[in-house]
């Protein structure tokens, strides 16, 4: 009901100002020889701004502030020795003063007091909540009043409400900013947190990574070598770029160069079907289905291949980016100018030696970017290592054997109960920092080197 | 004068042909006869065509063209935007392929040789019938590795001493040797509009092709760099046989011993270059050259 | 021809060396283009695979089997007081009381029983122990058979044929995700149950019906027959409408302040560099921001849709503004100089002539956006939202889950005979949750673009 009525009073409001400001301008225009300088809408769309926003401030202030209001009102309805009794009590005795007020009624015997304050409560609520009312609208009232005294003729009332609209424009542009600034400074605050615990030297350079369960210890926290993640992230990023490089490069070199147009335009959004698959669905695949093939085939060749290997991590992720690759690729290769082609082809050069030798040299810096950019991406992936790779934090050199990620063991670290007073869960901030400043440099390298192969044939 | 008016850039790297609205257009292109006036000193042919349609999809681009291209000799092809000198000169040799939906129809021969045998190698072919494009279009590459591209892709040197022969030579006969012989290895797109043009054409010069194919060859190049690009021409027709597009007739008639007109796709007429100027037999040439359209 | 020139003598050798070389560099030429075919087959190859993988795993899970038990509501076990109704002169809270307590008796039934001695009756030439009957049938049956009661008491002493959910373990069994020809000390079911499935479904009294709980019920530990996903379905859509109202607002206003209206100096260039830094930044990262910020600092919730939905928010708002931006830069410039010539300002013009133009880019921003933001796991998992969660979420702020992260929760299920397929069910639906968010783009976006 409440809410319905504080809707209710806002479009009213709302309604109510922009006529008002409609017509007054009308009127306004009509009564004087000058030419108005803002047409009326803009008049009542700058009246319903100077009526909704103070009630709105009002109405927002209320829903902050209003709980602690009520709170402090009912404990100064209560006995003083009810408010010092443990917590515990205080919430229950608070919960059936509660349902006494909205009159649902208690079970048992209630004590007076707790009559008595359900009663006041009832009465409170009821009179606080028509005033916020009443306040919001005589606040919007206020406002539409001193707005629509200011409309005139020589009123700029299209620059200002544009202003208004411009700044809001800037301020959502903000947000980005401010989502980096958090992000930075979130991980950054936490990580330095973990090293007060752990010695950034044993973090970045420890070989050991066995995190002991906050429960267990007391005071040994286990250890947390980064170096045993760091070269499982790095395993399975090569692993998956050994697949998505040569099939995402030739996919979109045989697109771009050699399909006939109709190929090409079933084969294209095939392979980017790819990209659109949540990630978890190839950890399924990978687990499922890859993990136990790779397995199979490795019976059959006698080398022992884990269903959860780094290898199966790494060729679901080198599926889900090949489509990454080939279509940043397609849009590279395409940008080198037919002229290079033409002026090779014309030599009597064959298309694939066109390409070895003009077209991709060209395009390097573009194809590398890329590159850099696949491999960010594969930095950051989490669900199919989860999934697929075993989670062995060992630092061990054979792909065929399972193996842990950065992401996984953040994945590991704070899920679950997350406690945010121990090393166990904080050394997640510590390996997202490393993977922003790991994945941050190659995105800045690459996007420099993107832009710059642009620039040179714009 | 009027007709210097840059033809459409597209026009020759995606060969779409434009139609022309002419009100001059009367009879049909088919059953056309082309006027023909021979040299009066008859040269040895090197390249001829015979009833060479183009046709880009559905679309017709040309029709029935038939010429004979003397060797030693420079012939201008000239005509409107959109008359299909173009398209016709990237038949000579097969670029057309490389155009999806494009089909040419008819009989192309040099020195006898079917060049639309579907036996021939077309790498072969153009190594025979080198191009030059509208735009300057150097690799990415140094200068000296342009002018290299063909004779290593094609393995015409036998050691490095064989090769940087070849590249010099090549970059002399262009006339470009004295002004880059300090800057081979720094980049050919480094170079004025008109050095990247001769560069282009030290690089086709380099496979020693037989006949060199030009598309407007100084559209992109200023008064000065197209004076050079045509000296050279002159200087080239010496020893190889040479088919230049043109916008401009002053250009043809400068450089060319014999000149074609194309009209929407039809071969007009074709005659020593000289009395096509003067004398035209057919009333559209007449009307091209005194600048009465195109 | 038969006149040999200069030129064509001097290129001679150069014509015998290319055709020396034809034979090789075109057998070069193959191979490259073969290298290229084969790459595009391998990738669409992987394609079809991946989706021919999930619909064969996943479709027979959207059949389950039922038992066909007349069910007795025998008086003798079942020994309750009569349901009480409201008095005059009691208040709610003492009806709801007394309510609560005949509720608690009804509970405390034996339920079990109930179904054991129903479904001996449909076999009673077997010889059966009630553990054998008991898995049989979805231990969660009995609180149908209980709700049931609590509806209509009246109920009691008759018969009623039911169609009871079979155990999980009996799916697996019938369906064959178990080896059949296993001893009987790695089988999940007894022997007599087993016998039992295969005699039932034979002879009609189980069948195979369409697995409905799959879309009506929340997650379900102790019945995994009973599982489904409307929870974590619920919790989705909580989060892509946060998404939609966020994101998109928020994105289109930044593109088009950033686009139209910033003057491009220092600040607007950071700002363009830092979007597209944000959108190359691991999606885990903004979990843990998540987890920090939302989760530590305002002390929000764990495992609530609206955490969620902003981390998702923040996450896609760089996808909607680069592709609003590419969509605002597309509109030619000639537009908006004859919206300024006309003497519009320029916030008219942006708003009034340019920004219809570009509504089909913005919406196909939206959806990629959505549809990237519906399938991420790895930060909702920082944030809570892997908890297991049995209730339906009734506001964004309850505890849920979503529908990638109740499949990882479903891949790690310990019983994989039954949750593999189940959750390749689960993958098929997030897949037709996201084909029918594009069909819904697609055909909006042909709706803008012909009237545009």
């Amino acid at each position: 009901m409440n809410s319905l009525v504080v809707a209710a009073l806002l479009l009213v409001l709302l309604a109510v100002s922009y006529q008002v400001g409609l017509s007054r301008s009308r009127a306004v225009a009509t009564g004087s020889t000058l030419k108005m300088h803002s047409r009326p809408n803009y008049h009542g769309m700058m009246v319903a701004l100077w009526c909704l926003i103070p009630a709105a401030l009002i109405l927002l202030a209320w829903l902050f502030f209003g709980d602690n209001i009520e709170r402090s009102y009912t404990l100064s309805l209560l006995p003083p020795e009810v408010v010092n009794s443990d917590p515990n009590q205080l919430r229950d005795v608070l919960r059936r003063v509660e349902q006494i007020s909205t009159g649902y009624g208690v079970v048992g015997d209630s004590q007076p007091y707790e009559n008595a304050a359900g009663q006041a409560l009832q009465e409170f609520r009821l009179l606080t909540f028509w005033s916020i009312v009443a306040a919001a609208a005589a606040v919007g009232i206020i406002g539409l009043l001193a707005m629509r005294a200011r409309i005139a003729p020589r009123l700029r009332a299209r620059n200002e409400f544009e202003t208004i609209i411009k700044f809001l424009l800037a301020v959502c542009s903000g947000i980005a900013i401010l989502t980096t600034v958090g992000i930075v400074a979130s991980l950054l605050r936490e990580a330095l947190r973990f090293f007060t615990f752990i010695s950034p030297i044993d973090f970045f350079f420890g070989t050991v990574w066995s995190p002991r369960f906050a429960a267990t210890a007391s005071g040994d926290y286990g250890q947390y070598g980064l170096l045993p993640l760091l070269w499982g992230t790095l395993m399975v990023a090569s692993i998956a770029m050994m697949v998505a490089i040569p099939l995402g490069l030739m996919s979109a070199i045989y697109l771009a160069e050699y399909a006939p147009r109709k190929v090409r335009a079933v084969a294209k959004p095939m392979i980017e079907i790819l990209a659109g698959i949540p990630s978890v669905i190839y950890g399924f695949f990978a687990l499922v289905t890859l993990g136990p093939a790779l397995s199979a085939l490795g019976d059959m060749i006698g080398v022992p291949i884990r269903a959860t290997s780094a290898l199966t991590a790494g060729i679901a992720m080198g599926i889900m980016i090949i489509p990454f690759v080939s279509s940043l690729s397609d849009d590279i290769i395409t940008q080198v100018p037919r002229a290079m082609r033409d002026g090779s082809l014309g030599m009597g050069a064959t298309k694939s030696e066109t390409i070895k030798r003009v077209i991709l040299p060209a395009a390097l810096p573009g194809i590398v970017g890329a590159f850099l950019l696949a491999v960010s991406k594969a930095f950051g992936e989490t669900m199919i290592v989860v999934l697929a790779a075993g989670n062995a934090p060992i630092l061990r050199f054979n792909p065929f054997d399972a193996t842990s990620t950065v992401t996984v063991s953040i994945v590991n670290q704070l899920t679950g109960d997350t406690n945010f007073a121990s090393p166990q869960s904080l050394v997640a901030f510590a390996l997202g920092l490393t993977l922003f400043v790991m994945t941050l440099g190659l995105n800045v390298i690459a996007l420099y080197v993107v832009r710059k192969y642009r620039e040179q044939y714009e | 004068m009027m007709f210097n008016a840059p033809e459409s850039q597209k026009m020759n790297t995606n060969a779409a042909p434009v139609a022309i609205a002419d009100p001059k257009k009367v009879d049909l292109p088919t059953g056309f006869k082309t006027v023909r006036t021979p040299d009066p000193e008859p040269r040895p042919v090197r390249v001829h065509a015979d009833d060479v349609c183009v046709f880009y999809g559905s679309k017709q681009a040309l029709f029935d063209v038939s010429i004979d291209i003397p060797e030693k000799a420079v012939t201008a092809f000239i005509g409107p935007s959109g008359c299909g000198k173009s398209t016709f000169l990237r038949c000579l040799n097969r670029m057309n392929d490389t155009i999806e939906g494009a089909r040419v129809e008819g009989k192309i021969t040099l020195d006898g040789e079917d060049l639309y045998d579907p036996k021939l190698d077309v790498v072969e072919l153009r190594a025979r019938i080198g191009m030059v494009f509208q735009k300057p279009n150097p690799f990415p590459k140094t200068i000296f590795e342009n002018v290299a591209y063909g004779p290593r892709i094609h393995g015409l040197a036998r050691s490095k001493t064989d090769l940087e022969q070849i590249v010099v030579e090549s970059l002399k006969k262009a006339s470009l040797f004295n002004e880059v012989k300090d800057r081979l290895h720094e980049v050919g797109t480094g170079l004025s509009g008109g050095q990247q043009q001769r560069l282009c054409i030290a690089r086709a010069i380099a496979v020693s092709p037989e006949v060199i194919l030009m598309d407007e060859p100084c559209s992109a190049l200023d008064p000065i760099a197209t004076a050079k690009i045509e000296e050279l021409i002159d200087e080239l027709r010496a020893n190889y046989t040479i088919v230049i597009v043109t916008h401009s007739m002053q250009q043809a008639a400068r450089v060319s011993q014999r000149t074609a007109f194309f009209h929407l796709g039809i071969l007009v007429e074709e005659g020593p270059t000289e009395m096509m100027f003067t004398s035209p037999a057919e009333k559209r040439t007449q009307d091209y050259i005194t600048g009465r359209f195109g | 021809m038969t006149d040999i020139t200069a030129s064509s003598a001097a290129s001679a050798p150069n014509r015998e060396r290319i055709k020396a070389s034809l034979r090789r560099r075109q057998a070069a030429e193959t191979r490259f283009r073969a290298f290229g075919i084969g790459s595009v087959l391998i990738a669409v190859g992987f394609v079809v695979f991946l989706f021919s993988t999930i619909l064969h795993d996943g479709l027979p899970a959207f059949w389950q089997p039922v038992v066909t038990v007349d069910v007795f509501f025998d008086p003798e076990i079942i020994e309750v007081d009569p349901k009480p109704e409201p008095l005059e002169g009691q208040s709610a809270a003492e009806f709801q009381r007394a309510s609560l307590d005949w509720q608690r008796q009804v509970t405390m039934v034996n339920w079990n029983r109930i179904i054991q001695n129903s479904v001996a009756r449909e076999a009673p030439d077997v010889e059966l122990s009630a553990r054998e009957i008991q898995a049989l049938i979805e231990s969660n049956e009995r609180y149908r058979l209980r709700d049931m009661f609590v509806v209509s008491p009246g109920l009691l002493g008759s018969t009623v044929p039911l169609e009871l959910l079979a155990s999980a373990n009996v799916d697996v069994w019938l369906k064959g995700d178990i080896d059949r020809s296993l001893g009987n000390d790695r089988q999940q079911l007894p022997e007599a149950t087993r016998i039992l499935a295969d005699r039932f479904y034979e002879d009609g009294r189980i069948r195979m019906a369409f697995a409905s709980t799959l879309f009506t019920n929340t997650d379900s530990r102790n019945a995994p027959a009973e599982a489904g996903l409307l929870g974590a379905f619920i919790g989705s859509l909580y989060m892509m409408l946060i998404v939609i109202v966020l994101a998109v607002p928020i994105g289109v206003a930044s593109a088009i302040y950033l686009e139209e209206f910033a003057p491009k100096n220092k600040i607007t260039d950071l700002i363009e560099v830092n979007i597209n830094n944000l959108a190359a930044v691991p999606s885990i990262v903004f979990g843990l921001l998540g987890a920090a910020v939302f989760i530590n600092y305002f002390q929000l919730p764990l495992s609530a849709p609206l955490v969620g939905g902003l981390v998702l928010t923040l996450m896609t708002l760089p996808t909607v503004i680069i592709a609003t931006r590419a969509a605002l830069r597309a509109v030619p410039p000639s537009l908006r100089q004859a919206a300024l010539g006309l003497g519009a300002s320029k916030s008219q013009a942006v708003f009034h002539h340019v920004l219809p133009v570009t509504y089909p880019g913005i919406l196909t921003a939206t959806i990629i956006g959505v549809a990237q933001a519906i399938g991420e796991t790895a930060p909702l998992l920082l944030i809570g939202m892997n908890a297991f969660v049995t209730t339906l979420p009734t506001t964004p702020l309850d505890q849920s889950t979503a529908l990638p992260v109740q499949i990882f929760l479903w891949e790690g299920n310990e019983n994989r005979n039954y949750f593999e397929p189940k959750t390749a069910a689960a993958i098929i639906i997030l897949l037709a949750v996201m084909l029918v968010l594009n069909a819904i783009a697609i055909i909006l976006r042909s709706r803008f673009e012909r009237r545009a």
